[in-house]
């Protein structure tokens, strides 16, 4: 059981912003701040691996305090059982693959289990190369090994996955679940991808001017309107036309467009970028079976 | 004439080499602290860092002199306890850290700039101290930094001459290095022997440049 009740003063782009964290995470779960950028996403982050302090507050991991401003208590990070994923990796260039997992290790038994984890990640054929010589995913994964083999309490992924093409994004999701499902480490991970979120949390929080203003599950998150619908499809509004007397909706689902009619009020409530829902609710939906055919046609 | 010669070389490298490995120990908290720091009074220790680059080297040697003198309250307190560090090869070392200093610190305090912050983050958030986070991490990262530092400081500590002669005169064995004795050979028109030891220092540093330049753009692809 983790709780965070951390209050801390951040200078953003957009000026002084009053912090104020209130969040308590069981074990095994997994979590996602979720939110735009400037948020303060990743400072909660940092206040709990102790690369920030907070002005105030209390951070308890499993009965250890790691920060309590009351009696002036504030763990470095070194004594913090966090594994960090950065934004940028940041893998030591002048180790291996297997160098960087075991510099990370403390003890004998750490040491051994540092192939296991390299197996894990599919990175065993690479284990001997520098960081150089790796592609954007295969670092992401060096630098999630890296952080597993402390036996963390917490892991904590800042846009691990951001910086990747939605191919190797997503194939990465569908390892950092397996992994999660398998270690059962506590996972605390920054995203604003939607998919993501939905694929991978238990828990979404939304995080917004320095607050966690809701936490529910994902899809409670993303559509929040108790529809009679029995199918509904979440995307990105791409591209709003007026086609009198009717508008025409270009949303991205996934990876695949679809376009859709609104009327004038719907496409009122919409713009380019934002996300929406679309449900059928008046009419039933289509079905029809994926064969050889369709595949192809998909494909 | 040619174990004078010899002598007087061995005088000069030994000079370097003390100067460079006392600079290079100095150096990298002295540089760690101008990039990390926030303190305030940051900018003055720049300066005086940078100072030797733009002082003539007499300024810094009749300064130096000044204190070693008997007369004066650091020279009164180092007589007393039985150190002289005017005209004497430990005297020498102390002018010649202060006049290098620059010329170590400069490669390894741009080269720890480039540093990612997250690097000694990541470091940290695996357990690990400042100190083992420098060595084992920081320090091989900036590695052609490091080497650029000691090459320049090393050929600048051989071919140092102003302060030299202000505080170290012209002892044999003692505080007479290569050139000071260029200077000294062409005073009384031997220029055979000046030319001896000029070609030398010539030769000596062109080659550790160019092996240090060579060796760097191998492994590093260019000097940072």
């Amino acid at each position: 059981m983790i709780t965070i009740d951390a209050k801390k003063n951040l200078h953003t782009a957009t000026g002084d912003l009053e912090a104020h964290y209130e969040l308590s995470v069981s074990n095994g779960e997994f979590i996602t701040l979720f939110g735009t950028s400037g948020a303060g996403k990743t400072t909660l982050l940092r206040l709990i691996a102790g690369l920030e302090k907070p002005d105030s507050g209390i951070i308890e991991v499993n009965g250890d305090v790691w920060f309590d401003s009351a009696r002036r208590i504030n763990l470095p990070p070194q004594q913090r059982s966090v594994g960090f994923v950065f934004q940028d990796y940041a893998l030591f260039p002048s180790m291996s693959v297997r160098e960087n997992l075991l510099f990370a290790a403390e003890n004998e038994e750490q040491r051994r289990n540092v192939d296991e984890l390299i197996e894990l990640v599919e990175l065993s054929a690479l284990s001997d190369r520098h960081p150089d010589t790796l592609s954007g995913g295969q670092k992401q994964r060096v630098a999630l090994a890296r952080a597993l083999v402390r036996r963390p309490k917490i892991l904590l992924l800042d846009e691990p996955l951001s910086a990747l093409d939605p191919s190797m994004r997503q194939k990465l999701q569908d390892e950092l679940a397996l992994i999660h499902s398998k270690l059962g480490v506590t996972t605390l991970l920054v995203s604003h991808d939607i998919t993501e979120t939905v694929k991978l949390s238990d828990r979404l929080a939304s995080v917004a001017s320095g607050q966690i203003e809701k936490i529910c599950s994902p899809m409670e998150f993303f559509s929040p309107h108790a529809l009679s619908g029995k199918l509904q499809l979440v995307g990105e509004v791409l591209k709003i036309e007026k086609d009198d007397p009717v508008f025409i909706i270009t949303l991205l689902v996934g990876s695949s467009l679809v376009r859709t009619v609104a009327s004038a009020d719907e496409a009122s409530l919409l713009s380019v970028g934002a996300h929406a829902i679309i449900s059928t609710k008046a009419f039933n939906p289509i079905l029809i079976p994926v064969t050889k055919r369709t595949t192809s046609l998909l494909i | 004439m040619e174990s004078e010669f010899l002598s007087t070389m061995a005088l000069t490298f030994k000079l370097a080499a003390i100067t460079t490995a006392i600079l290079l120990f100095i150096a990298i908290p002295l540089a760690s602290f101008l990039v990390f720091s926030k303190m305030r009074f940051k900018s003055i220790i720049e300066t005086i860092v940078s100072m030797p680059l733009v002082l003539p080297p007499s300024v810094l040697g009749f300064y130096l002199l000044l204190a070693f003198s008997p007369a004066s309250a650091i020279g009164n307190f180092l007589t007393e306890h039985g150190i002289h560090l005017a005209f004497s090869f430990e005297g020498l070392v102390i002018g010649s850290v202060l006049f290098s200093l620059p010329f170590m610190v400069h490669p390894i305090q741009s080269a720890l700039a480039q540093v990612p912050h997250s690097i000694f983050e990541a470091s940290y958030t695996l357990g690990k101290s400042k100190f083992e986070t420098m060595v084992r991490v920081i320090l091989p990262m900036i590695r052609s930094g490091l080497i650029s530092g000691i090459t320049l400081a090393f050929a600048h500590t051989v071919g140092e001459f102003g302060v030299i002669l202000m505080i170290g005169g012209n002892i044999p064995d003692e505080t007479r290095v290569a050139s000071i004795a260029i200077y000294d050979e062409v005073e009384s028109l031997n220029y055979a022997m000046a030319h001896q030891y000029a070609l030398t220092l010539f030769v000596v540093t062109f080659s550790i440049l160019l092996l240090v330049y060579t060796l760097n753009k191998k492994s590093l692809g260019g000097i940072q």
